[in-house]
């Protein structure tokens, strides 16, 4: 009997538990080693570019291209010691970023990299990631009130109030999602966009996409939203007291969301895995895990390159717009959509004039309009 | 109506795609970066650097022990010991620069009947014992003697200003 027959039957003579279990385990550790990696290469990635927008080379020295800086930087942070601040509440110091990183991690559960590769096909599973994403916060607040530190409270009650205010105009994106795919699952709403570029629910969507992609780049913090950690004006807000490992995890579950948000926006606006040129293109139009890759590095391409270009927003201004415009542009969308869909107006239809009439717009502000400014 | 343009404008965000294709035309630009070690900027000639003892084209040390640069260093930093040679020349039994004091000013080399003490283009020096910081005659005549042709060039290049 060979060693591949043997631990097929090992295999086979585990309760049905067991191979739950493991399976779930093998898959847990497929998806977060390669999430861990790309996290790693995303901050060399992110201080590359943002000093090629500089006009500077950026981390170059550790390795080809800087390609081992990751690892410095870790070896680094794992080494530093952790420093517990006087009169912090222990328990709660160190569940904080356990939360943070758990939320962030757990939420993939639900990514279709592939059709039907997802570690648990769940029907509701819109509802879940919007779920965990808004639990991050707890592990924000919970870090800024248990350090025990002004600025970190100062920093966690800024981010608390970002969040909630852009979760709302980012679940309405979402439930824009739903109407046209008429689905939570995220599989099903990837096979909703079936066709090419042209069936893509961004262009129906246009203005939530965006909404729901700047919502997204201020849940997780980041420039131009990222007063909850404003260096000039709070040190490094909610995490300021943790070093070391603690530190660690903010860092990685704060890279885990962008990347979580990227995904996100890739399935239920761009396609997921689906090429976007028609399938009778050959090879150029097969659905595939690179299609999702390439469509989450442009992204996290806009990302940095918002990071590089923008100004931190004031923080009555981040409100203003999370209250004030994204709220109200996305249910008007909302009835937008509706009023479509109830008329039978087909989607793509409906994309074209949308997409038609932003490109009129800005062909005739920037080209035909120039010298009225 | 302009109103109502700026109302599309910034609803369609059209001046921050504006700023974006700002610094997506700077991430194709040449960078500014100098890679240090491997690059460098060009240096003047007059580069005032690491001291050096020059010597004459037949192995003869230049230096006369007159003692000007001595007394011309405002930091203080030259001490000089003479005698006579057998041959009835004046000669250094001394040359001692401490690299602590000296304030790289370029007084000696000015000061230097003979060209024998100049300032080279070095910058990469070190000293990791207290002690080394003092450039004694031998390590100044090494100097002089592995950077001879840079120190050639250097004043040539720079001779129709002196």
């Amino acid at each position: 009997m060979s060693l591949w027959q043997q631990a097929v039957d090992t295999w086979n003579s585990l309760p049905f538990g067991w191979q739950l279990t493991l399976r779930s385990v093998a898959g847990i550790i497929a998806i977060m080693i390669p999430l861990i990696l790309t996290v790693a290469f995303l901050t060399l990635a992110e201080r590359r570019v943002i000093g090629f927008m500089q006009v500077r080379i950026g981390p170059n020295r550790v390795g080809p291209w800087g390609l081992l800086q990751p690892f410095a930087d870790v070896l680094k942070l794992v080494f530093k010691e952790i420093v517990l601040p006087v009169r912090a509440n222990k328990f709660i110091f160190f569940l904080a970023p356990v939360i943070s990183i758990g939320t962030a991690f757990a939420a993939w559960a639900v990514i279709p990299f592939q059709d039907g590769v997802i570690l648990a096909n769940i029907n509701a599973g819109l509802l879940y990631i919007l779920a965990l994403t808004s639990f991050g916060v707890y592990g924000v607040i919970l870090s800024g009130w248990a350090s025990n530190s002004k600025y970190a409270f100062l920093g966690a009650m800024r981010s608390a109030a970002q969040m909630v205010a852009y979760e709302i105009a980012m679940g309405f994106a979402l439930v824009g999602v739903l109407m046209v795919s008429q689905s939570l699952n995220l599989n099903d709403i990837v096979l909703g966009q079936v066709g090419g570029a042209g069936h893509w629910f961004l262009w129906p969507l246009l203005p939530l996409a965006v909404i729901y992609f700047i919502a997204g780049v201020a849940e997780t913090n980041r420039a131009p939203f990222d007063v909850a950690e404003g260096e000039s004006e709070i040190v490094a807000g909610f995490h300021v007291e943790y070093s070391g490992t603690a530190f660690a995890a903010f860092f990685l579950a704060e890279y885990a969301n962008m990347i979580l948000i990227t995904a996100l926006a890739s399935i239920m606006f761009l396609g997921g895995w689906l090429s976007p040129f028609p399938e009778s293109w050959g090879w150029l139009g097969n659905p595939s895990f690179i299609w999702f890759a390439l469509k989450m590095c442009f992204f996290l391409y806009l990302y940095l390159w918002f990071r590089a270009t923008f100004p931190r927003y004031r923080y009555d201004q981040i409100m203003r717009l999370g209250w004030k415009i994204f709220i109200p542009i996305t249910i008007l969308w909302l009835a937008v959509l509706g009023f479509a869909i109830v008329s039978g107006m087909p989607l793509t239809a409906l994309g074209a004039w949308t997409a038609a009439g932003v490109a009129a717009f800005l062909l005739v502000h920037f080209l035909l309009l120039r010298k009225a400014r | 109506m302009t109103s109502l343009r700026t109302w599309i404008k910034s609803l369609l965000l059209a001046e921050l795609l504006q700023g974006m294709a700002l610094t997506l035309g700077y991430f194709f630009k040449p960078k500014f970066t100098i890679r240090y070690p491997e690059e460098r900027t060009p240096k003047s000639p007059r580069y005032r650097g690491l001291h050096a003892q020059r010597r004459y084209a037949n192995g003869e040390e230049r230096c006369i022990a007159c003692k000007l640069c001595e007394a011309v260093c405002p930091a203080l930093a030259i001490t000089i010991d003479s005698e006579m040679r057998a041959d009835g020349t004046r000669r250094t039994t001394r040359y001692d620069i401490d690299l602590f004091k000296c304030i790289y000013c370029g007084f000696c080399e000015e000061a230097c009947p003979v060209d024998a003490i100049v300032e080279t283009s070095i910058t990469d020096f070190h000293f990791e014992k207290a002690g080394e910081q003092i450039m004694t005659k031998e390590k100044l005549l090494a100097v002089g003697d592995k950077f001879e042709p840079q120190i050639a060039a250097d004043r040539a290049a720079d001779a129709r200003y002196r």
